[in-house]
């Protein structure tokens, strides 16, 4: 049982079976319905982003509501002004590793809670200027009527046609993303999350792959952000202020950070569970909270730890198991 | 004159008012193991981690192949073949054994872009095989380092020291905890790869049978300077070093 289900024949079944359902989806919901999975896709991949500098590289950020803000301001503003969002979209990216990059400095010499203090300083900085620099954001009243992309003469405007778009740009960035976590780097990220000292000893260039993480970490929630603006097509600064970057360390934390799938469970726990969950009325958000609470409780690592230990269990079950067989014959051998 | 391997040359440290190690200079040589020994506290570790750019000497040079590289960065000092391993385990727990290999030989290859772009292993896996094989670990080669005894993980943390193809490998107590069938396990290596790759070590050990019978020659340090230096034999009947360090 425990072979089949960390076969590679079945996460491809897995993975072929969640592809269809997201695809299929549409055809069945109404447009809130809609409207929520698409924004479950793109916070996914704000978390995803997140996960990469906190889950992989152990870089604490508390800004990545901020990145998100940011990429969200770039393409609303431009797209407004007539760029086309494609362009858009990579000058949030592009903007968002440039800012990401200067910001992980104070990561190599600060760790941990004055790291996210540092961060949290960030935030609040970013949140200040969207609504006071009135003159580019529009401040509180924020930006209203952000365009829907028109690509090659294919207008999403509509809500059917947007979600489909969501989800190619989604699967295109989370195949960027699972590329960079398989590769070298992946594992150079790993090696500095858990032992820094070793990792620069054995070659590693702990102070290039730390801004590394925090840059490609903060450009993901700029591209994020860059899909966000055309959901929502209204926003305003408190959108994206530390309640989102709260949230966000949330995601990463509940669905298990350092894993490639944790971002996509934890947002769904955020962003569809509490949906869920109103038909609870009042109590909604305190159930919501009993269940965060619960869970990380008796499973730390998140859901995706929870999934390791039941594998990890039986295995070592089985493995305990194998070595008592083998003992006992050798000792009948012994006998005879 | 054949040029040493390392030339370290009035090294001193000061943390403060404490002089942790003072003016301490010697070479080695290509192929040879010296042995660096002395009480708790004598400097070795300090010295050790000046050598290895985990700290800044307050004076005094240290030389690789000719090369000053005094102050210079333990990542960049690796890349140029320096390599070690620590006194504490440190071997990264959710890597696999084979994953731990792999990080200790990759950024040896190509560019930073090429390791985003090329292959996963980063063309190591052949390398890593043959290390884990070397260091007989091929039974554990896909369990989590995390998961491994105490001995095992000791293995693993030298040959991730030896995968990259080290010109200098500077060992800190390597025989430290682990027991005595492990122990002339990682002997048996560590001599078989000085005399098939004509390797060049710095030991830092406690265990005198273990250092006298891997070490060519041995360096004394008490209170951060050298007291003496020699054939393990001379070292065994100095009177000042068994008045120092190994007793009557």
């Amino acid at each position: 049982m425990i072979d089949f289900l960390t076969s590679r024949g079945f996460k491809i079944f897995f993975a072929l079976f969640i592809a269809a359902l997201l695809i299929t989806a549409p055809f069945y919901l109404r447009n809130f319905g809609l409207y929520l999975i698409a924004m479950w896709l793109v916070i996914s991949v704000a978390a995803l982003g997140l996960n990469l500098t906190l889950g992989y590289a152990g870089q604490v950020s508390m800004a990545q509501g901020a990145f998100v803000g940011i990429g969200a301001y770039v393409t609303g503003l431009m797209t407004l002004a007539g760029v086309p969002w494609p362009v858009a979209f990579l000058c949030s990216g592009l903007l968002c590793f440039v800012i990401g990059w200067v910001l992980g400095y104070p990561a190599l010499r600060v760790q941990h809670h004055y790291l996210a203090f540092v961060t949290l300083a960030f935030s609040t900085l970013v949140f200040l200027l969207m609504r006071n620099e009135e003159w580019l954001t529009k401040g509180i009243y924020g930006l209203t009527d952000v365009p829907r992309p028109i690509l090659f003469g294919w207008n999403t405007g509509k809500a059917f046609d947007f979600y489909f778009f969501v989800l190619g740009v989604v699967t295109l960035l989370s195949l960027g993303v699972w590329w960079i976590i398989r590769s070298p780097w992946g594992r150079a990220f790993v090696a500095l999350r858990e032992n820094p000292v070793r990792a620069l000893s054995l070659g590693v260039d702990t102070r290039r792959y730390t801004l590394m993480a925090f840059a490609m970490g903060s450009a993901i929630g700029g591209f994020a952000g860059a899909l966000y603006a055309p959901l929502v097509q209204f926003f305003e600064p408190n959108s994206f202020a530390l309640p989102l970057s709260l949230n966000l360390l949330l995601m990463v934390i509940v669905g298990g950070g350092g894993t490639f799938f944790g971002p996509f469970i934890g947002a769904a726990t955020a962003v569809l569970l509490p949906e869920w969950l109103r038909i609870a009325q009042g109590y909604y958000l305190i159930i919501y909270a009993i269940v965060v609470m619960v869970l990380m409780l008796f499973c730390p690592t998140g859901i995706m730890g929870l999934g390791d230990r039941f594998i990890s269990h039986f295995r070592q079950k089985r493995i305990s198991a194998e070595r008592a067989e083998k003992a006992k014959d050798m000792s009948q051998q012994e006998g005879k | 004159m054949m040029q040493p391997v390392l030339e370290v040359t009035d090294v001193s440290k000061r943390f403060g008012g404490v002089t942790a190690v003072d003016g301490v200079s010697f070479k080695v040589y290509e192929g040879e193991i010296l042995g660096i020994i002395g009480p708790n506290g004598s400097g070795k570790s300090t010295l050790f981690n000046c050598v290895l750019g985990q700290l800044n000497p307050t004076q005094g040079s240290i030389k690789v192949d000719g090369h000053d590289v005094t102050g210079a960065r333990p990542c960049d000092l690796n890349r140029l073949g320096v390599s070690r391993t620590f006194q504490l385990l440190q071997v990264f727990p959710e890597l696999s054994v084979r994953d731990n290999l792999i990080l200790a030989g990759q950024e040896h290859e190509g560019t930073m872009l090429d390791r985003l772009l090329g292959p996963r292993d980063a063309g190591l896996t052949a390398s890593a095989n043959q290390m884990i094989e070397f260091f007989r670990l091929s039974h554990v080669a896909d369990e989590k380092a995390g998961g491994l005894s105490y001995g095992q993980q000791k293995l693993l943390d030298a040959a991730m020291a030896f995968m990259a193809g080290p010109r200098l490998v500077l060992l800190d107590e390597p025989a430290g905890g682990v027991n005595l069938t492990m122990l002339g396990h990682l002997r048996d290596r560590l001599k078989a790869i000085n005399t098939e790759q004509n390797a060049t070590f710095v030991v830092i050990e406690h265990n005198m049978e273990f250092v006298m019978a891997l070490c060519n020659r041995i360096i004394v340090l008490a209170e951060g300077k050298i007291i003496a230096e020699g054939t393990p034999d001379e070292i065994r009947s100095n009177p000042e070093v068994i008045e120092a360090y190994l007793g009557h």
